[in-house]
């Protein structure tokens, strides 16, 4: 066995050189027609690193109107619809993973549940409940919408961190005489610090690329980066593609940000979840 | 804490809870006032629309305002039943949901096992790997299509350069590769999490169970197969699970990389009961075929985690 070990090391970096390529060149492509002139991108002997960096792609695709403004509302939805988020999600998470009522096994049956219908399902009664509000078209409906969207995996992600929380504090306090919102403020907050922003990046990121909602809640002219960018592919020919990779490039950079952050800790607030049944 | 799981839905509803058990219900009670605030947006927005939706199906409801709207039993259902394009339609999602799946499933066990080991540049595929995950379908549909490009894709262009292929594929508008490339697509990007869960499970397997069998001279397959496998058994089932009805019911990645042509070829059901609702304003048909969808999904998972049970007993 030791005399073939060299052998099987070999052939897991090759597996693993595949796997490079497979997963990390579309993104290096990417990278790389955004750097490209108009004339080497219609080259029919494309190469991956452009002979001149053609940084102005980004400026274009920066000063494309729309695009900015779908950028600017996309961050104003995200940012509001996390706050709300956490909000709602918090004092929720709280009492799912400190008390043992039904309503854990409400709760839980109600987030599986959602996973297994389709959004076509939700989304026509959502269009019509938005419509009657005069919320159709509305960053804010939208907003909302998400708020509900994210709920479900906010407080399960959540419930997992109070319920790795040491319950002693907390009944050191009250035999203290704490009342429980002093409690709950000067205890429970400052250690769940860590989960929450988990959770909130989490919120940020879906609400940030989510597509199906806004492509049929917002049909006016308030629209949000993916669906604008989704617009821009639909008339393709007339967009040039090397600002449209500029902006693609952009858009998944605030994501990318959040996401190096929070990459563990999502992976160990799932499990943790998951676990503490 | 064993007091609080007396029956409290009737009592928690009172203002002034009953003296004898006053701890139990009132620990009750705060439980239910820190949930309204998430109960209620939820109840509002998510499980009344849901029922509506289920609802719907059962009537002729359409897209304008003031219209009234009849309740008209199985009828949507039996024209779904009659209608070829959308059986079609079905058909694609199936073979779409089970071989991204599959594959996804595949592909990520073996990255999951390679990052398992103590590799070089093992960082690098672990960071590679999951950036997908945090890009939007929008984005991930513009950059395959760039890449699929018959003209200036580099893909193409790679594959008439070494003579696999003479003339220039449109991969996505060409009826015989618009269903595969998608499903390439579809892998690369559901790949990051179903990886990561699998690398989850494996570091959860005792190192020692592998340390003795290797003493006991069982090779690398028979490890793989005795006490690998049948220790990610659950996290497989749960994983497969949930990214079946995950794909079963995608929508914003082919809808911008083909919106679902050329030639319905690759019109998954979501796209469907899209344009059902929202391109024709037929409300009640597409709401009909979000309900036999979830019948799809329900009937496919429990053959399938049937099937799985019987396994593990024999």
């Amino acid at each position: 066995m030791t005399r073939r070990r060299p052998m099987t090391r070999a052939a897991q970096y090759v597996a693993l050189a595949a796997y490079l390529v497979f997963l990390g060149f579309p993104l290096l492509w990417l990278l790389s027609m955004s750097l490209k002139s108009p004339r080497e991108l219609a080259s029919i002997a494309p190469q991956l690193i452009p002979k001149h960096f053609h940084w102005s792609n980004y400026s274009d695709a920066l000063s494309e109107q729309g695009l900015l403004r779908a950028g600017l509302n996309s961050l104003l939805v995200a940012i509001a619809s996390t706050a709300l988020t956490i909000a709602v999600a918090l004092p929720a998470a709280y009492a799912l993973g400190r008390f043992k009522t039904r309503l854990r096994g409400i709760a839980t049956g109600w987030i599986l549940v959602s996973q297994l219908f389709p959004v076509v399902l939700i989304v026509i009664p959502l269009f019509m409940i938005l419509r009657s509000l005069h919320l159709l078209n509305s960053l804010v409906g939208l907003t909302l919408v998400y708020v509900v969207w994210t709920l479900p995996f906010a407080l399960w992600m959540l419930r997992g961190y109070v319920a790795a929380l040491p319950p002693d504090l907390e009944e050191a306090a009250a035999v203290d005489g704490a009342s429980r919102p002093r409690i709950l403020v000067s205890i429970v907050l400052p250690l769940l610090r860590p989960g929450i922003v988990a959770t909130a990046m989490f919120a940020f990121i879906s609400s940030w690329n989510e597509f199906f909602f806004a492509l049929v809640l917002l049909r006016g002219n308030a629209q949000t980066l993916p669906l604008s960018l989704s617009l821009f592919v639909g008339s393709e020919g007339q967009v040039s593609l090397g600002p449209l990779a500029a902006a693609a490039v952009l858009a998944t950079i605030p994501s990318l940000l959040v996401f190096a952050v929070i990459q563990r800790r999502l992976t160990s607030g799932l499990l943790a979840g998951a676990v503490k049944g | 804490m064993t007091v609080t799981e007396t029956p409290v839905t009737s009592e928690a509803a009172r203002p002034a809870p009953r003296r004898r058990r006053r701890s139990a219900n009132r620990s009750s009670r705060d439980a239910w006032v820190l949930v309204l605030p998430a109960l209620i947006p939820v109840l509002i927005l998510s499980v009344v629309p849901l029922a509506r939706g289920v609802y719907l199906g059962f009537t002729d409801s359409r897209a304008g305002l003031g219209i009234k709207t009849h309740v008209i039993g199985f009828a949507n259902f039996s024209k779904l039943w009659h209608n070829s394009l959308l059986l079609e339609s079905f058909r694609i999602g199936l073979i779409w949901a089970v071989s991204v799946t599959l594959l996804q499933f595949l592909l990520a066990l073996g990255l999951a096992l390679l990052l398992n080991e103590d590799l070089r540049l093992r960082w690098l595929a672990r960071t590679l790997a999951l950036i997908p995950w945090a890009m939007s379908p929008v984005i991930v549909a513009i950059l395959w299509k760039l890449l699929l490009s018959p003209t200036v894709g580099p893909i193409d262009i790679t594959l008439n350069r070494l003579h696999i292929s003479q003339t220039h594929i449109n991969w996505l508008g060409d009826f015989n590769t618009a269903l595969p490339a998608v499903i390439i697509v579809g892998v690369w990007v559901g790949m990051p999490q179903t990886t990561i869960t699998l690398l989850a499970g494996l570091q959860g397997i005792p190192s020692e169970l592998q340390e003795a069998a290797a003493v006991d001279g069982a090779n690398t397959w028979d490890r793989f197969f005795h006490i690998t496998l049948p220790h990610l058994r659950p996290i497989i089932f749960a994983i497969t699970s949930l990214d079946f009805i995950w794909n079963f019911n995608s929508f914003g990645l082919v809808y911008v990389l083909t919106a679902g042509g050329p030639g319905g070829k690759t019109m998954l059901p979501m796209l469907f009961a899209y344009n059902e609702a929202f391109r024709y304003g037929n409300f009640g048909y597409a709401a009909a075929m979000g309900d036999v969808m979830v019948l799809v999904v329900v009937v496919f998972l429990g053959l399938y985690l049937r099937a799985g049970l019987r396994r593990s007993e024999a």
